[in-house]
């Protein structure tokens, strides 16, 4: 029998509610107060309209590492590996930008976006060769493949790439202006936002209106069955693979040119982990992914502010996020039994 | 203690399942020593009793009292207890341990000094002589076969001081022969006192072997009855609720050869032989009926067919030419149609709807999609027509495939099937589960389609259905097939002989003559 549907509505706030409560008592054996910690949490994520920038501006990678975690779930791969496939992203986009820093912007950023989605998507593309070819679990390989990605990055921004002006520290000088996505005029959000939109839409279309759609579909509900229908599952796999590269591989360019303007380690913030907690959360639905997106970057940017305010441990933001997701996993579980009273099995 | 003595009583059951009322106040009694047969259809509330009465389910009303006891309602060892034992259809045994492990799991507490291997030996030895339920005791369940590891789970039941035995569907899996043996050591047990519920829907074995009959239907009892006094007909009708739809059947005039198997020789990853140099010639216009007890290779040919396996020996032609390279998309492409055994799993895609169901392999072609995009108003189209001409009862073309009943998604299955007009359709036991309707309807479409020129393959454990529809029988034993035989000059003995390894298909009269 199916669990009730009517309880999955309740799992959420419930969760939440719990989550909070015990971030409250985390926060109250700290000797801070919960009360004020809520608060200032509330207001480091909404208190002001650059606060909700700065929710917004963390909102982007997230998504769009999320919508790449979400289509390899959909298709029964547990690919971990956005995170590193963000780094190559913004390595490839880095590339260009300081390759070709002479061509016009018209050029530079289209080539700088073909270079990350073709970096992002090589790195996610190996692990899934790996697995259709010597059955290799892709969970354990992008998972490698994150720490080999982040390192790359490193290395490049201590070596090759270290700007000679930057007084030793490990960044790439700054980019051109012809190589940075631009903003919206007055804001601080860059175009990024819209490719977020621009994406889904087109995801969205994939998914629904066409034939490898069908195919991830038939594949992600039977794999048995799709098998069955002579679908092309390797083929599949690996499409999904790259796509979720190039969409991370964009989320790296994107905090790379738009917000940082440099690649620097500092770009690696574990986005592409968020992104598994929000695909989760969201049941790999297009719509719920931008909704808890938007919500964990609340989440994040508002724990900044609890550190920098209460002198809470960074780390407090990442057991707000591990809690949340731990209890929704709960209720899910529990939402398909029916509790017994008294509990008793005699 | 008198011999009429009740020993179970149900006494107005009635379970529902949302609208869907499973149990409909059944009450049921079974008496010291006797054999009770409990028939009905598929769905029609059997196994939900059975779950009741164990303690899986919680009725909505009634009530359950064993030896006079009332049995608290939704405890499983309660159940047990009280000493009510079930073999399942789907044996519950480990097939990594021993079968004095087996016979003992659970009957020790879990933490306990000493295991008292030896008295527990002595009793398995002894109920084992009682009953003539001989096994070795210290064999693994693995290395033993059907027949026996079934003798494993009644043993297994008698141990735990079973008074009632409920067997569900005992000989689904046995030989003809293995199951007269099972026939015998049952009527041994009843004379002893146990007290037995049948759980079939093969009207044979309920007359030779019960004593009284209690037949369900929608969740009702519709006849109560002593065995000698009703006959075969009588049941099914009242099973059916009316009279039991017949087949046609026409002769077939059997064409050119559309499937051969030449010697296929394949073996899976741990070395152990699935097809053992199998021969097989399917014509068009003929149904080709493989009986056996399944786990002969039956899984490995049906795979082979599908183009899911290639033989490691051996020549698979398919219209006279060999096939080097078998996959799906090319079997598909040479025209073979599918009807696998695992509808949901490999039939169809339970979560998608009933037309993309229906296009699921041939999607890719017009008027399905264009450019790669889907034509969802096409899929729709062609959804309605085939869901009327084959009957599909569903919500309507978007309803997901998972909501439809076994026969309709079956009917599904050879919607699709048969819609591409295949010239040769595998049928891999394409009316397990189904209803008497829904299997007459599965038998008259593949009839139908032999007439009009296909070659059907009916892979099926079931003997009634292969001598009811096929052309000719070849019995699968061990990955090999026996000589084929036409139907009215093989019997069931023999056909049984030959699914336990015994010789040949053909009957000792039809060789003599």
């Amino acid at each position: 029998m199916e669990p009730p549907r009517w309880g999955s509505i309740f799992i959420f706030p419930v969760a939440l509610g719990v989550s909070l409560g015990v971030s409250c008592l985390l926060l109250a054996a700290q000797g801070k107060s919960p009360a004020l910690g809520l608060e200032v949490l509330w207001s480091g994520a909404f208190g002001a309209w650059y606060t909700v920038e700065d929710t917004l501006l963390k909102t982007v990678p997230i998504f769009l590492c999320s919508l790449g975690v979400a289509v390899t779930f959909r298709m029964q791969v547990w690919n971990i590996g956005a995170e590193g496939q963000f780094a190559l992203g913004a390595v490839g986009a880095t590339w260009a930008a300081l390759t070709f820093a002479n061509l016009p912007g018209a050029l530079l950023l289209p080539l700088m976006f073909a270079c990350a989605a073709a970096a992002g998507g090589a790195w996610a593309a190996v692990p899934a060769w790996l697995k259709l070819r010597l059955g290799i679990n892709e969970i354990i390989s992008t998972l490698m493949f994150n720490y080999i990605g982040i390192l790359i990055l490193e290395y490049l921004v201590y070596g090759p790439w270290k700007d000679a002006g930057s007084h030793g520290f490990p960044m790439t000088s700054q980019f051109v202006p012809a190589a940075v996505v631009g903003h919206f005029p007055g804001t601080r959000l860059h175009w990024g936002v819209a490719l977020c939109v621009v994406c889904a839409v087109g995801l969205w279309v994939l998914l629904t209106r066409t034939r490898p759609g069908f195919e991830l579909k038939a594949s992600g509900e039977s794999l048995r069955a799709a098998r069955y229908a002579r679908m092309p599952y390797n083929t599949l796999v690996l499409l999904v693979m790259a796509l979720c590269g190039a969409l991370a591989g964009w989320a790296g360019l994107l905090e790379a040119s738009a917000v940082t303007g440099r690649l620097q380690p500092s770009l690696m913030v574990g986005y592409g982990f968020t992104a598994i907690v929000v695909a989760w959360l969201a049941r790999l639905s297009p719509a719920r992914i931008a909704l808890f997106s938007f919500f964990l970057a609340a989440l994040r940017v508002g724990a900044e502010n609890l550190q920098l305010e209460l002198g809470v441990p960074a780390a407090f933001g990442g057991i707000m996020e591990g809690l949340i997701l731990l209890t929704v996993l709960a209720g899910q579980f529990f939402n398909g039994y029916r509790i017994r009273p008294g509990g008793a099995h005699r | 203690m008198r011999q009429s003595q009740t020993v179970l009583r149900i006494r107005g059951v009635t379970k529902r399942f949302g609208p869907l009322v499973a149990n409909d106040d059944v009450s049921l009694e079974l008496r010291r020593g006797e054999m009770l047969a409990l028939l009905g259809e598929n769905g029609a509330g059997k196994t939900t009793l059975m779950h009741i009465l164990f303690g899986h389910y919680r009725a909505d009303e009634g009530e359950v009292e064993v030896m006079g006891r009332p049995l608290p309602p939704g405890s499983p060892r309660a159940a047990l207890d009280a000493g009510v034992g079930m073999v399942h259809q789907h044996f519950t045994l480990a097939a990594n341990m021993t079968v004095l492990e087996n016979v003992t799991v659970g009957t020790r507490p879990l933490f306990s000094a000493r295991l008292r291997q030896g008295a527990a030996r002595r009793r398995l030895a002894d109920l084992s002589a009682r009953f003539g339920l001989h096994v070795d005791p210290d064999a693994r369940v693995r290395d033993l076969s059907v027949g026996q590891r079934q003798r494993v789970e009644i043993l297994k039941a008698l141990y735990r001081d079973t008074r009632i035995l409920i067997l569900d569907e005992p000989t689904a899996v046995l030989t003809p022969q293995e199951g007269e043996q099972l026939f015998a050591t049952l009527r041994l047990l009843v004379n002893r006192g146990l007290a037995v519920i049948l759980i079939t829907h093969k009207l044979r074995e309920v007359m030779a072997a019960s004593d009284r009959c209690v037949v369900l239907r929608h969740g009702r009892v519709v006849l109560r009855t002593a065995t000698h006094e009703t006959d075969a007909d009588t049941l099914a009708r009242a099973m059916v609720g009316g009279e039991v739809p017949r087949v046609g059947r026409r002769p077939g005039e059997p064409g050119a050869e559309v499937l051969a198997l030449d010697g296929a020789v394949l073996c899976d990853d741990g070395g152990r032989t699935l097809l053992d140099g199998l021969n097989l010639t399917l014509r068009a216009g003929e149904i080709l009926g493989i009986a056996g007890v399944s786990g002969n290779g039956q899984a490995a040919l049906a795979d082979m067919v599908s183009g899911l396996l290639r033989p490691q020996a051996g020549e698979l032609r398919v219209h006279g030419r060999a096939v080097a390279a078998p996959s799906p998309a090319g079997m598909l492409a040479l025209g073979v149609g599918r009807v696998p055994e695992d509808r949901i799993g490999t039939g169809l895609v339970g979560d998608l709807s009933v037309m993309e169901n229906l296009v699921l392999e041939i999607y890719r072609q017009r008027p399905w999609s264009r450019w790669g995009l889907l034509d969802f108003s096409a899929m729709r189209r062609g959804a309605r027509e085939l869901i009327a001409r084959f009957d599909v009862r569903c919500q309507g073309p978007g309803a997901p495939a998972r909501q439809l009943s076994g026969g309709n998604m079956q009917k599904l299955i050879l919607a699709r099937v048969l819609s591409g007009n295949p010239s040769v359709i595998l049928a891999n036991q394409p009316t397990w589960g189904l209803d008497v309707g829904a299997a007459t309807f599965v038998h008259k479409a593949l009839m139908e389609a032999s007439r009009a020129g296909a070659g059907v393959l009916l892979i099926s454990e079931d003997l009634d259905e292969i001598f009811q529809v096929a052309d000719r029988i070849q019995v699968m034993h061990r990955g090999r097939l026996s000589a084929p035989v036409r139907p009215d000059e093989a019997d069931a003995a023999a056909i049984g002989l030959a699914m336990s390894g015994h010789g040949d298909a053909r009957s000792e009269a039809a060789r003599a003559s």
